[in-house]
């Protein structure tokens, strides 16, 4: 499978390199927001996508855009995300581009889904939330954490 | 040493001005990762923002860690087994977006090795209560199964098998 991992820099990229033994076999290529080695995580490409949150248009209308070649260019078979808005973007695109897309929340998010799971809830094929309490059937599911 | 962090992005100036008041008065040098921060701290070394493994040989190092309920903190002290207090951002003071630092830092509390501070005394008091090694230590990182599973069926059938 040819599987595009994305994650905005810190924890969210943190919690993504966490679930790397979920790929490892097939063919990885990851997105984030900061600089990060391929070598060093084992990746067949690291793309950078600029940063941005939902409550940013300009920034976020620049990422929606890079995000959209991003995936137009890999046609990558299944789309992941640990957050945030760059993640979301890149589901968008993927589940419009024919990709099977998931959508991790993460494990910061313990009262409620964040804004952008909220919106990958209605828009990722699955979506799963790292706590227990917050996972609704149908929509949210439970299947661990990472903590 | 003790490790302060409070992210590579955002500043917390309200944590790093009260460790670098209590920084004087401790038997030990602090380090800093301040990030975006505007205030400067003249009794701490402080980085604006640290390389991934030089953050982790200063967490190594470190006997007590405080920061932000950021994750990857979190993550690093379970991995080093370094007793953390947490000290959450607050969205009332303005200090985030919202206020999921705080629901993150209730949710950890419970944790093995982690507590929370949410003002001057507390920090203090839990910090010497750490360099006097009375803090409890995280129990070490413990990878979830089941969630790393979860996402390895996914990828292989693009289906999670609820």
């Amino acid at each position: 499978m040819r599987v595009l991992a994305v994650a905005s820099g810190g924890g969210h990229w943190e919690q993504l390199l966490l679930l790397r033994d979920a790929f490892s076999r097939h063919e990885i290529h990851f997105a984030t927001t900061s600089k990060v080695s391929k070598h060093e995580i084992g990746a067949i490409s690291v793309q950078i996508l600029p940063d941005c949150n939902l409550r940013q248009p300009l920034r976020t209308l620049e990422c929606a855009v890079r995000s959209a070649f991003l995936i137009a260019r890999l046609r990558p078979q299944i789309v992941i995300s640990t957050g945030a808005a760059p993640g979301l973007l890149c589901i968008f695109w993927g589940r419009v581009m024919g990709a099977r897309t998931l959508w991790i929340d993460s494990i910061a998010n313990a009262d409620r889904l964040s804004l952008s799971g909220r919106l990958a809830m209605r828009i990722a094929h699955r979506c799963l939330t790292q706590w227990e309490h917050l996972a609704r059937e149908r929509t949210v599911h439970y299947a661990g954490a990472l903590l | 040493m003790i490790l302060v962090t409070v992210g590579t992005q955002l500043g917390f100036d309200r944590l790093i001005r009260l460790m670098d008041e209590i920084a004087l008065h401790l038997p030990t040098t602090v380090v800093a990762q301040i990030g975006a921060g505007s205030f400067i701290p003249r009794n701490m070394q402080y980085h604006r923002s640290l390389e991934p493994s030089r953050f982790l040989e200063l967490v190594e190092n470190a006997r007590v860690i405080v920061g932000h309920a950021g994750v990857g903190t979190v993550l690093a002290a379970e991995k080093y087994r370094k007793p953390l207090i947490v000290f959450p951002r607050s969205a009332g003071l303005g200090e985030h977006r919202n206020d999921h630092q705080a629901a993150t830092a209730s949710a950890l509390a419970g944790r093995q090795g982690i507590s929370v501070a949410t003002d001057r005394d507390e920090l203090e008091r839990t910090l010497r209560r750490g360099l006097r090694s009375e803090l409890e230590l995280p129990l070490g990182p413990k990878p979830g199964p089941s969630l790393l599973a979860a996402v390895a069926r996914f990828v292989e059938t693009g289906e999670l098998a609820f």
